[in-house]
């Protein structure tokens, strides 16, 4: 079974994805971790203003077969929560980079991020 | 003077057209508010006093409506309900771990006597019986688990970890070693046993399985420090195997300091052929329900008495039964007292009211007593007889070798959840499914020794049907239940909670 691995972000060996725009880093779940996860039935966020660190658990991900910490792929401030996941999860199974997205952070340091897997790197771990 | 409001479902032809309840008057006065004057009084008894409630008034209430059934609507209604689960009683039950043993009948009698039914405030004078049950109870599970002590306080095998584990704090913390806070669980154990090491409050160090599912002797060296408070295990392990080298394990924890804590969850592999005790392990609790036959207590009303060696004694639960006069200062002998409760000079203290759920007790006191040492021997040998026959009467693979009491066999390509759902089809109960999850597609099945070789061979029966169907038909199984399968993410994620629900839902 083959995955999308987008190349345009990074990835955790946690099986997170942060995409950077502007110093603003957007977080979700990869296409792998949703599968493996099985049905989404609930995402449990921080809210806004609230601060993060790499590596730490910013929220869980609960689906039918598993509960799941969710790492955070930078430090910073919460700027944005993506509220439509907790009416609807199944969007992270549907669209797990896009409409399925979890977090925004204004990162302190957007170089935390080359610390990270690319694509080619996370590519490697799941094969 | 007969109350208007009162209607008799039951009635039985006196004579002259006249016709009497079925229940007496004096029943169902008792039920009614007496003014308290005179509740004998007929003509007062069915009147209700007017009560001065402390609750808002939209939480309380004038009348009530009960249910108006009779008697056979009743019975019905009961036996129903008792049709459309399956149980124990319905057929084999094989989840494994979980142990469902069937629960012999004569439990329930014993349970069931008058002088059983005796309240725990009553003077030890007058309850020496009851005593006499607990004492030898403690005394039969020591025996049993090689432990020179026991509390039966907890009322869950998981309550039982708990407790076993505080035991162990307790007592490190008396040798002023309370800086260790580590307690390292095996990565294949039953998930209480990381869930007991979090809410006693130390870290929580996973140890992997080596190739052969057993535990990993470098990993444990690695896993092993100053810090580490205990190292918990169940032997035979998850996948029903033995660990060999519990000896040497044994030694290496003891060696830095720390304590081996036994999960009895699969004592009953072992009954009368070897004991923890033997094995080097300190502390142990004991799933009655398992390794005896008692009901399951779903986490609560249950029984998980916890078993010690000598140097942790001093810490059990209080109070335990003991042999009067033990104690220098007593008079118990005067007093005519031949058993009487104590409480452990350094216990941790109470961990359930009383002596824990006594009337489980009981049953696992008249099952053992029962089966004496060689039933409880014979027990252990059809259990593991029966699991291995099973397991050489089905095609899917069973990876592991050699088990015991229980085994883990893989679903392959096929999904063991819904592998599990097809075998309810076939009239039966399916295994534990995805656990352990070193094991593809796990099917952990234990039928345990209750069962018969014909019964066996119906078991198999399911397995092998079920290995030669396709995905699609799995799929869509079961669809010979009286409920079919469940959409479980839509009950996820849209739960209805309540019996208002219901009448939602049976209103559109």
């Amino acid at each position: 079974m083959s995955f999308d691995i987008p190349e345009d972000r990074r990835y955790l060996e946690s099986h997170e994805w942060a995409h950077e725009d502007d110093g603003v880093v957007r977080v979700g779940i990869t296409d792998f971790a949703q599968d493996e996860l099985g049905d989404v039935v609930f995402v449990e966020l921080p809210d806004e203003g609230e601060t993060v660190s790499q590596e730490g658990e910013f929220g869980v991900v609960e689906s039918i077969k598993a509960v799941s910490d969710l790492y955070a792929p930078v430090s910073g401030e919460v700027v944005g929560v993506n509220e439509a996941l907790f009416d609807a999860p199944e969007l992270v199974n549907d669209d797990p980079f896009g409409d399925g997205w979890m977090l925004e952070i204004d990162a302190d340091d957007t170089a935390e991020l080359e610390a990270l897997l690319t694509a080619a790197d996370y590519e490697d771990q799941i094969a | 003077m007969t109350d208007d409001r009162v209607r008799y479902d039951q009635a039985r032809y006196v004579e002259d057209g006249q016709y009497e309840p079925l229940l007496s008057q004096k029943d169902l006065t008792r039920v009614e508010i007496g003014n308290g004057n005179d509740a004998d009084d007929a003509a007062t008894a069915g009147e209700t006093a007017a009560v001065d409630s402390p609750l808002p008034d939209d939480l309380t209430r004038d009348s009530l409506e009960l249910p108006a059934l009779s008697e056979p609507e009743l019975a019905r209604h009961y036996t129903r309900l008792s049709q459309m689960i399956y149980g124990i009683d319905s057929g084999p039950y094989p989840l494994g771990s979980c142990t469902m043993k069937y629960n012999p009948k004569f439990t329930e009698d014993v349970a069931a006597f008058p002088s059983a039914a005796v309240h725990p405030d009553r003077s030890e004078r007058s309850i020496q019986g009851t005593l006499e049950v607990l004492y030898r109870l403690q005394d039969y599970l020591g025996r049993i688990g090689g432990m020179d002590a026991v509390t039966l306080q907890p009322p869950a095998g998981a309550a039982g970890e708990f407790v076993g584990i505080r035991v162990a704090a307790a007592y490190h913390e008396y040798n002023g070693e309370g800086h260790r806070d580590e307690v390292i669980v095996p990565e294949s154990a039953h998930g209480t046993n990381f869930a007991t090491a979090a809410l006693g409050g130390y870290d929580v160090v996973s140890l992997p399985s080596d190739d052969a599912g057993r535990v990993d002797l470098d990993a444990l060296e690695a896993a092993l420090s100053e810090n580490t408070a205990a190292l918990m295990l169940t032997n035979p392990n998850t996948l029903g195997l033995f660990e060999r080298d519990i000896e040497v394990i044994a030694e290496m924890v003891h060696d830095v300091g720390g304590l081996l804590y036994y999960d009895g969850a699969n004592l009953n592999a072992l009954l009368g052929r070897a004991r923890p005790g033997d094995m080097g392990f300190d502390v142990m609790h004991y799933n009655v329900h398992k390794t005896f036959a008692t009901p399951h207590g779903g986490g609560g009303p249950g029984a998980g008495p916890v078993g010690v060696v000598e140097d942790l004694e001093p810490f059990l639960p209080a109070p335990r039964v003991r042999k009067a006069g033990a104690d220098d200062e007593s008079d118990a002998a005067s007093a005519g007292r031949t058993y009487e409760l104590f409480d452990p000079d350094n216990t941790i203290g109470k961990v359930h009211g009383y002596q824990g759920n006594w009337l489980v007790l009981l049953k696992a006191f008249a099952y053992i007593a029962r089966l004496g040492d060689a039933g409880l021997t014979d027990a252990s040998a059809m259990a593991v007889l029966n699991a291995n026959y099973l397991a050489s009467q089905i095609e899917y693979e069973v990876p592991y070798e050699p088990f015991h009491h229980e085994f883990v066999a893989s679903a392959g390509e096929q999904d063991a959840a819904d592998v599990a759902k097809r075998m309810l089809d076939y009239g039966v109960h399916p295994p534990t499914t995805k656990w352990p999850e070193i094991v593809p597609e796990a099917l952990m099945t234990e039928p345990t020794e209750v069962e018969s070789k014909a019964t066996l061979d119906r078991l198999a029966g399911a397995f092998n049907a079920v290995a030669e169907e396709d995905d699609e038909t799995l799929a869509d199984a079961p669809e010979r239940t009286a409920a079919r399968r469940i959409d479980q993410t839509t009950a996820a994620r849209n739960p209805r909670l309540s019996w208002h629900a219901l009448e939602e839902s049976s209103g559109q």
